[in-house]
């Protein structure tokens, strides 16, 4: 089945430039704000929000990438070994507001395994949580994000993916379903 | 290669190159964990390590067990002194013993050469061979390979000279097979009568002349000499040795070549090499030291992710 379209390329600039705005409405200057994206997709979007925030608020917000695939917990649980991609954080989290972004919320166990991750860089004041495309109604953990870019209703079946133009040529997200829907 | 080949660690020979670049590329990973505030991971909670030194170590002891406490896992501790072995135990009852007390990773030294592919046939539990007798040493081979690519980029191509009692030295065939499978060349340099007479024929060179190997080579390990397991004697004197294949500031600086020094450890000061040149900057012995934890726990995280619940 052809996947669905959900968020064009027009629709997803414009999500992008609002997140942004909110987070400038709750971070004034973000002198003590960083962006940490869970890699490898919430890098890109982390990348994407960084760069808004400079030509919106003109301001440079470091960013972090976290790895948390030795944080998961399905280690041992599925057919292949988890494999790690680089952590890239610069700066230490003790006393920072922690903004961690995300392409999508779904379980809700990845931003669990990022709450842990995060730790081993200090204890942050707050952590919030971006996400581009919040799937309600599939969460396993009670985790929530603060900024979110579009609330989708999907079921199991369904996958949902961010694409980018930086990787995949261009900005959309898309809704595939494995089944047909009954 | 998104999994490791085999499901014990027992030799290099046994590995493909595939499943070295993938140790190396997830102690990588390891490494910039051990270098946080925090140096800890969970992947390995779920997980008992029991660590069976038949034979002294220190070095390599405190790296496994460093490396399991990084990666969460439960450990215990066993060394043949003070311990039933002395009373007669046969090495398959020890071990069925522990692992009778739910043991998932049996991390093992041993004298005898082969006691871990032996283990490996005869218990169920995943073994990583920590060193058997003079046969082979995977680990140490592993973080040395890992070592020379890390301070110069990659192992292919490179010029590897091993020095010293290659005979006694499980640490120098690990070697051998590890840098041929990475595309390394390997020259063996010490007295005839620590080189084995056939070791040729793993596609290695041999040379006596210490001084024309320094002049061949882009990394000099210097192996330490096993006193410990020479019965006879293999050279005339400690001082003859020390003449011929010791390395020195002076013989360094007389080839004129930045030569990257590695040393396995313990290091015999004064005989493989003299102090100025073990504390130089041309040394990564204590690289080493630090690689070994990582690349330690590269290995158990990728054979635990075959320890099906």
């Amino acid at each position: 089945m052809q996947p669905k379209i959900i968020i064009n390329s027009k629709a997803f600039k414009l999500i992008l430039k609002r997140l942004c705005y909110e987070l400038v409405e709750q971070h004034g200057d973000f002198s003590d704000t960083v962006l940490i994206g869970v890699q490898p997709r919430g890098s890109i979007l982390g990348e994407r929000i960084q760069q808004e925030l400079k030509n919106i608020a003109k301001v440079d917000v470091p960013l972090g990438k976290l790895d948390i695939t030795f944080f998961r917990d399905d280690f041992r649980r599925t057919e292949k070994p988890l494999l790690a991609r680089t952590t890239e954080i610069d700066f230490v989290v003790e006393n920072k507001k922690v903004i961690l972004v995300d392409d999508v919320l779904y379980t809700g166990r990845t931003i669990r395994a990022a709450l842990d991750g995060m730790l081993g860089y200090g204890r942050p004041s707050s952590v919030e949580l971006l996400v581009f495309v919040d799937r309600r109604f599939t969460r396993d953990l009670p985790i929530e994000a603060n900024y979110v870019g579009k609330r989708v209703d999907s079921i199991d079946s369904q996958r949902v993916s961010v694409e980018w133009a930086t990787t995949e040529g261009e900005d959309k997200v898309l809704m595939f379903s494995t089944e047909k829907e009954k | 290669m998104e999994q490791l080949s085999v499901n014990h660690l027992l030799g290099i020979k046994d590995l493909k190159k595939e499943d070295i670049e993938l140790i190396f590329s997830t102690a990588d990973n390891f490494k910039d964990v051990i270098n946080r505030p925090i140096k800890k991971v969970p992947s390995l909670r779920d997980i008992t390590v029991a660590n069976l030194f038949f034979e002294n170590s220190t070095r390599t002891k405190l790296s496994f067990e460093l490396a399991q406490k990084r990666l969460s896992a439960d450990i215990i501790n066993f060394s043949a002194s003070g311990s039933s072995v002395k009373k007669g135990e046969t090495l398959i009852d020890t071990v069925n013993n522990i692992l009778a007390m739910k043991v998932d990773m049996v991390v093992m030294r041993h004298s005898s050469a082969g006691a871990a592919k032996f283990l490996s046939q005869n218990v169920k539990s995943v073994i990583v061979n920590a060193g058997d007798g003079a046969h082979e040493h995977p680990t140490q081979a592993l973080l040395d390979a890992y070592s020379i690519r890390e301070k110069l980029g990659s192992v292919k191509g490179k010029k590897v000279l091993i020095v010293g009692d290659i005979l006694h030295s499980r640490v120098a065939l690990s070697n051998i097979f590890c840098l041929k499978k990475l595309g390394a060349e390997v020259m063996l340099c010490g007295p005839t009568s620590l080189i084995p007479k056939f070791i040729g024929e793993l596609g290695v060179k041999v040379e006596h002349d210490f001084m024309k190997a320094l002049q061949w080579c882009d990394v000099a390990n210097m192996l330490r000499i096993q006193f410990e397991r020479m019965d006879t004697k293999f050279f005339p004197s400690t001082r003859e040795y020390v003449m011929q294949y010791g390395l020195t500031r002076e013989k360094l600086e007389k080839v004129k070549k930045n030569i990257v020094v590695m040393h396995p450890g313990p290091i015999n000061r004064g005989v493989e090499l003299t102090s100025d040149v073990a504390d130089s900057q041309n040394s990564i012995i204590l690289d080493q030291v630090e690689n070994g934890v990582a690349v330690r726990m590269a290995v158990m995280y990728l054979l635990a992710s075959k320890i099906k619940r």
